[in-house]
């Protein structure tokens, strides 16, 4: 690099310069890279462990230059909740989808988030199980059609999709939830912010902090990227508002009824 | 240090801190309970963490991060816990993680009853889990054995890098005896530092990734042959075993483990005075289960005795060792029955006077 120049661009420290297995258009990759950003701008990459989990980001362990565990399927907050509680001094983060954080591990992150474990989740909800083929997920929004629900989600039958940002805000125990988008790209960086500000809570040891982070499933919705990025706006955001839901001085918005 | 009378779940608890292991993640089930509440308030006295986890599923998960990250770690539950565990230890398996679980069995199956069983054989030395894989199953016959072989469970997880089970009756876990810790005792191996383990990656060795999945056939084959390999030398090198009367005659040679084979003790000195011999082998590992020494004690009586508490788990593994060289009968209590000396000396005469009919095809 000439002298006199800086760097004002670059690929981040804590993502392996390695091809994922991501779909065409799936925004895994984006928030991929922000969470890389995020733990070099803080400069705890070094003593940093991930938790993947099992669904599209179960091979996350390949692409963050962390050390890594591999969790079983919805378990990843309590894998993180055994490293944090064994070396208190590692910044612990779990990568999770919705079928894997909603579903199947619903009880490991209540707990998790009610004792207050203080690690940092990013949970991606993209409305329906991508790795497995395109099932109904509990985020699948009413209508939705996927592989299980081929005429459409049926509310009468199986309920409304789940809003966890606004379950766990009403712990009361202390901590941050939020939740944010990537359709675009001003939601990105306002998404980067969260994560920004959910692990520096983590980093500064004062609560258990949480990020929805409403993604795209070109494939398995059956739309072009960009429509994938419509359909966020249009059918999500809606019944999933971005914001702040609670942090440990208090909310910034009022969750919406459960 | 002086003896201590001690509840088995106590001196359970305080074996693993005087053996380093400062983390435990637990559920509540009886008849386990002690060992949780003991360590609830000892190991914030000696900087532990204690945490009870919301199930049996999240603590053993919870003692995954926890060994991944390189600390020794235990977790305790009762037979329907250990169920729920199941998934874990198949994955602590096939991540090749260190950790002790104890199993203070109960009758099952099912929700079962609380009383003490010996049921979970298969789930112990069988898997339990999914896949190929084997863990190291540790049986205590009194309260002083169990505390050393909790001490020996973590020296053999470290040093194979496998889940060991400590796997006690539930008399093991309620019954009062006197215990001694020595303070001399030194580690059963050289135990190499865990580079492996998850603690953040400074680029001065390769990245650790604790992890059980390998998407390519080649390369998940090669993994099960690795393990297949460490479960080889533990056959080889870990099996444990202790006779009784097994330097003299004998006719009927039995063969239990834990608490039953001190009941058994009784039976045979009984019928020793009646001029009747009996002998035991009482197997220490039932994962690696003495094969050998089963084959041969069984070539010097005229019939085996397998007695459990259950309805015939461990008499699979005498049936392989004795491999029909000798006529093998049962005797078992379940519903959280015990064994009576009276009982196993009964059923010796029986073997003995034709009374008795042999199995076949347990």
């Amino acid at each position: 690099m000439p002298s006199g120049t800086q760097p004002v661009f670059s690929y981040p420290e804590a993502l392996r310069d390695v091809t994922t297995h991501y779909c065409p258009g799936c925004t895994h990759g984006v928030i991929h890279r922000m969470v890389a950003e995020v733990l070099d701008e803080l400069g705890v990459r070094q003593r940093t462990v991930g938790v993947s989990p099992v669904g599209c980001a179960v091979l996350s362990y390949n692409y963050f230059a962390a050390d890594m565990q591999e969790a079983s399927h919805g378990r990843a907050p309590a894998v993180a909740t055994g490293i944090k509680r064994a070396r208190p001094d590692l910044v612990v983060f779990t990568y999770q989808g919705d079928g894997d954080l909603a579903s199947i591990g619903m009880s490991e992150i209540m707990h998790c988030a009610n004792r207050g474990e203080k690690i940092t989740v990013v949970f991606v909800n993209n409305a329906i199980y991508g790795m497995t083929g395109g099932q109904m997920a509990p985020t699948t929004m009413p209508g939705q059609i996927t592989t299980t629900s081929p005429l459409g989600r049926d509310v009468s039958l199986v309920g409304e999709p789940i809003r966890m940002a606004e379950i766990l805000s009403t712990l009361h125990t202390p901590g941050f939830v939020a939740r944010g988008a990537v359709h675009r790209p001003l939601e990105s960086v306002k998404t980067k912010d969260l994560l920004r500000r959910a692990f520096t809570y983590q980093v500064e040891g004062r609560c258990f902090s949480l990020v929805e982070i409403l993604s795209t499933c070109p494939t398995n919705w059956g739309l072009p990227p960009h429509e994938a990025c419509e359909w966020v706006e249009k059918t999500m955001v809606p019944y999933y508002p971005l914001g702040v839901f609670k942090t440990p001085d208090g909310g910034d918005r009022a969750p919406r009824p459960l | 240090m002086a003896k201590k009378l001690m509840k088995g779940c106590e001196a359970i608890g305080e074996a693993a801190i005087r053996a380093g292991c400062k983390l435990f993640f637990g559920y509540p089930i009886t008849p386990q309970n002690e060992i949780p509440e003991y360590l609830s308030h000892r190991l914030p006295q000696v900087g532990g963490t204690f945490v009870q986890a919301e199930s049996e599923v999240g603590a053993s998960n919870m003692i995954y991060g926890a060994a991944g990250a390189g600390e020794r770690v235990f977790t305790s539950s009762s037979s329907p816990g250990i169920s729920l565990m199941q998934e874990a230890v198949s994955y602590l398996a096939g991540a090749e993680l260190p950790v002790v679980i104890v199993n203070i069995m109960r009758a099952g199956p099912g929700l079962g009853g609380i009383l003490p069983s010996q049921a979970d054989y298969f789930q112990a030395t069988k898997g339990g889990g999914h896949g190929d894989f084997n863990t190291l199953v540790l049986a205590p016959w009194s309260v002083q054995e169990a505390a050393d072989l909790v001490a020996d469970a973590f020296d053999l997880a470290d040093y194979y890098r496998n889940p060991v089970y400590v796997l006690g009756d539930g008399l093991i876990g309620q019954m009062m005896e006197p215990v001694e810790f020595r303070e001399d005792r030194k580690p059963l191996k050289d135990l190499a530092a865990k580079t492996w383990a998850s603690t953040g990656w400074k680029g001065d060795r390769p990245r650790a990734v604790i992890n059980s999945l390998y998407l390519d056939a080649d390369t998940l084959e090669q993994h099960n042959r690795d393990l297949q390999a460490k479960y080889a030398t533990i056959r080889r090198d870990e099996v444990r075993w202790q006779g009784y009367g097994l330097d003299g005659d004998y006719d009927v040679l039995i063969v239990a483990y834990g608490t039953v084979a001190r009941v058994c003790l009784t039976a045979m000195e009984e019928l020793r005075e009646q001029g009747i011999k009996a002998a035991i082998l009482r197997p220490i590992s039932l994962y690696p289960f003495p094969y050998d020494a089963v084959r041969q004690a069984s070539a010097r009586a005229r019939a085996v005795l397998v007695v459990e508490l259950s309805a015939g788990q461990m008499i699979q593994d005498v049936q392989l060792a004795v491999a029909e060289t000798r006529p093998i009968h049962f005797h078992g209590r379940t519903g959280g029955n015990l064994v009576s000396p009276d009982e196993a000396a009964a059923k010796v005469r029986e073997v003995l006077d034709g009374r008795s009919q042999e199995v076949r095809n347990a």
